[in-house]
């Protein structure tokens, strides 16, 4: 029983991490591109973990809570990499499919921006 | 949150602030460090103690804010809400991956905040790239607006509508409530 939950959940989660894979191949901006590996792979990795989680809690060594610790670490970095990445692109002007925002004079923009990280 | 025109009782506070500055992030980092040890003895648990207490005395000027929650029902109901809409629109952008790039109608969102403090700000724009089908791309110099990329936006009235009521508003309810 526990076998068949656990080969489910890690099933789903390859499927998402595939779609996530297929979202950045596919995708034509690099700003599209960044919401396949960073989002559709959020499901994908946490139905891994929540398996693992199940799989080494009921073998008899207790409860397993790092993957707790794997999840809460992923969701704190994750987002800030791809804040970096959708802040550096922009202000290296990359080509759009979205037209581009007005943006503020980039050297004001520098001057005390911090990022939100 | 401090008022410093009352007598000896802030002189109290202050001292205990000084040595115990941001007691959420100590409990949090005790948790933390719980976790990482996996086990729950006396031992470890003074050890993540000690942890949670000098780490955040070493990097005091990386907080120059106190750090504050409130009102940890909504904090909960939050989290909760987060995590459904993680889910539902996980599902969402496969499907948007899967039917095709063509029809993708992307673009930039400025969303303006009703927040002010560093860490409620970073908590919201974490909470936004989190969610699928929106990255937060920018936030202004005057810490007033974050500009959004969004993966297939419709409309994009009810896009900021809807990050303001879900998770900006109890952002502000945990974080900001003065």
């Amino acid at each position: 029983m526990i076998e068949l939950v656990v080969s489910v959940l890690i099933l789903a989660g390859a499927v998402f991490t595939l779609i996530g894979a297929l979202g950045l191949v596919r995708l034509r901006d690099f700003y599209t591109r960044l919401h396949g590996p960073t989002k559709a792979t959020t499901l994908g990795v946490g139905s891994l973990l929540v398996a693992s989680a199940v799989w080494f809690s009921t073998r008899g060594a207790g409860l397993s809570l790092h993957e707790v610790l794997v999840t809460l670490f992923l969701f704190i970095t994750a987002p800030v990499s791809a804040h970096l990445l959708a802040k550096a692109a922009l202000h290296q002007r990359l080509h759009s499919l979205a037209p581009e925002p007005e943006s503020q004079p980039e050297s004001a923009a520098q001057s005390e921006e911090t990022d939100a990280g | 949150m401090n008022n410093p025109t009352d007598g000896a009782a802030p002189a109290a506070k202050s001292r205990l602030h000084r040595l115990l500055p941001h007691p959420i992030l100590t409990a949090a980092l005790t948790v933390i460090w719980l976790l990482l040890a996996n086990s729950v003895s006396a031992g470890q648990f003074l050890l993540g103690l000690l942890f949670g207490w000098a780490i955040p005395r070493f990097t005091l000027r990386f907080w120059p804010e106190r750090v504050q929650a409130r009102r940890p029902l909504v904090l909960l109901r939050f989290i909760g809400v987060v995590l459904y809409d993680i889910l539902v629109a996980n599902l969402a952008v496969a499907w948007l991956i899967l039917r095709g790039p063509q029809r993708l109608r992307p673009g930039f969102v400025q969303l303006p905040l009703d927040l002010t403090s560093d860490l409620a700000i970073s908590l919201l724009a974490n909470t936004i790239s989190l969610t699928p089908g929106t990255v937060s791309a920018r936030l202004s110099p005057d810490r007033r607006t974050l500009l959004i990329h969004a993966l297939d936006l419709t409309d994009s009235a009810a896009l900021i509508a809807a990050i303001k009521s879900r998770y900006e508003a109890p952002l502000k309810q945990v974080f900001e409530s003065c």
